[in-house]
């Protein structure tokens, strides 16, 4: 997939910039990794001071405490998972992670719950319910702290770069919720087509 | 309240491990240690992707299809600035961040555009990307409906940020 986006970008952008005439064609190639020097040095700080903090979290035992709790919702969406199974403990890490703005470490939590939910379906090559539910949560993102979007509206200057946070917890908390809906759904649909 | 939210949660936490008797300093370098690889590990993705989404920009095409569907969009009341960013958030992640850039830079982090853009960001995620790495990391083959209604929830999601932005800031 990233294969094929990625020559695409780069083939559609050159030949769209000779057919316009565009000056600073061979300019912009060479230059532009300047670019993602500047992003990453403006990520750096902020990634690591979050995942130093959320180390605390982790080895104190808060982490594990903020998840329990989240157990009990989850298994209100996920019906097919059985009590106190160990999925439950990686989908609520994964969606801590996600909500605060850690989408990097969520992915390994993710393919981990992934993983027990296969082994709870039988370790078919079929997606399961409870699959489907999980990646449906995961796209609509719930986020709280959106780490990344802040740093980069500091980067440009913004006067409140947090004033953002209000607003897009709301749009998070209603898509998903929205998401989750149409997750069930077509959960239905499919039942009656099969 | 809500912008002192990272350094209370901060204290809480710090607080909470200082009561736990956490090796507090120790603990936090070998998270900023891993922040830091992490945000190595990124640096080749970005790079690469930074290449591809410039060539891609400054070739305008992105500006001239949203030109063209400016029509359609603006009778909705659709910031059109920020279509570039709602078309490549689904796909990728780092890419969408370059364009997210591009759209602060361009017309401000506090402007009704960057604010929408600031919002859609946060509120919706990589979905084809993720339906990929998860699935194909454990080996599922039939995906069933899993990508209609991942996209489908982040045409909501837009939508939605559009709509709250357009109040919570009116």
């Amino acid at each position: 997939m990233i294969n094929y986006l990625w020559s695409l970008f780069l083939i559609v952008g050159v030949i769209y910039s000779i057919i316009k005439g565009n000056n600073n064609l061979t300019n912009n190639l060479l230059t532009s990794g300047t670019k993602a020097i500047d992003m990453i040095i403006n990520l750096v700080p902020l990634m690591c001071l979050w995942l130093g903090v959320m180390k605390i979290a982790d080895t104190s035992g808060l982490l594990n405490i903020v998840s329990h709790k989240l157990s009990k919702f989850i298994k209100i969406i996920f019906p097919e998972i059985p009590d106190g199974d160990p999925a439950i403990g990686y989908i609520s890490s994964n969606i801590i992670m996600n909500m605060l703005g850690l989408g990097n470490a969520a992915t390994p939590f993710g393919i981990k719950a992934m993983k027990e939910l296969k082994r709870l379906n039988k370790n078919s090559d079929v997606a399961s319910r409870s699959m489907i539910t999980f990646l449906v949560i995961n796209t609509s993102s719930v986020t709280i702290i959106p780490t990344t979007v802040i740093s980069l509206r500091i980067l440009n200057g913004s006067s409140n770069a947090s004033e953002i946070m209000t607003a897009t917890i709301i749009t998070t908390f209603l898509s998903t919720f929205i998401a989750l809906l149409l997750d069930r759904l077509f959960y239905l649909l499919w039942r009656k087509k099969v | 309240m809500i912008n002192f939210l990272i350094p209370i949660m901060t204290i809480i936490i710090i607080g909470y491990g200082l009561h736990k008797k956490v090796d507090i300093f120790d603990t936090f370098i070998t998270g900023v240690k891993e922040g830091l690889k992490v945000a190595i590990n990124l640096f080749p993705t970005i790079f690469a992707m930074i290449i591809a989404i410039s060539m891609l920009t400054s070739s305008n095409i992105l500006l001239d299809i949203s030109n063209f569907l400016k029509p359609i969009f603006l009778k909705i009341n659709f910031p059109v600035e920020t279509l570039p960013l709602a078309l490549l958030k689904p796909i990728s992640g780092s890419s969408s961040l370059v364009i997210l850039n591009d759209i602060l830079s361009q017309y401000g982090p506090d402007s009704f555009i960057g604010r929408v853009a600031s919002v859609m960001q946060g509120s919706t995620d990589t979905t084809i990307y993720i339906i990929g790495l998860y699935f194909a990391s454990v080996g599922i083959k039939k995906i069933k409906y899993s990508l209609v209604v991942g996209l489908l929830s982040d045409l909501i999601s837009v939508i939605i940020s559009v709509l709250i932005v357009s109040l919570y800031f009116s």
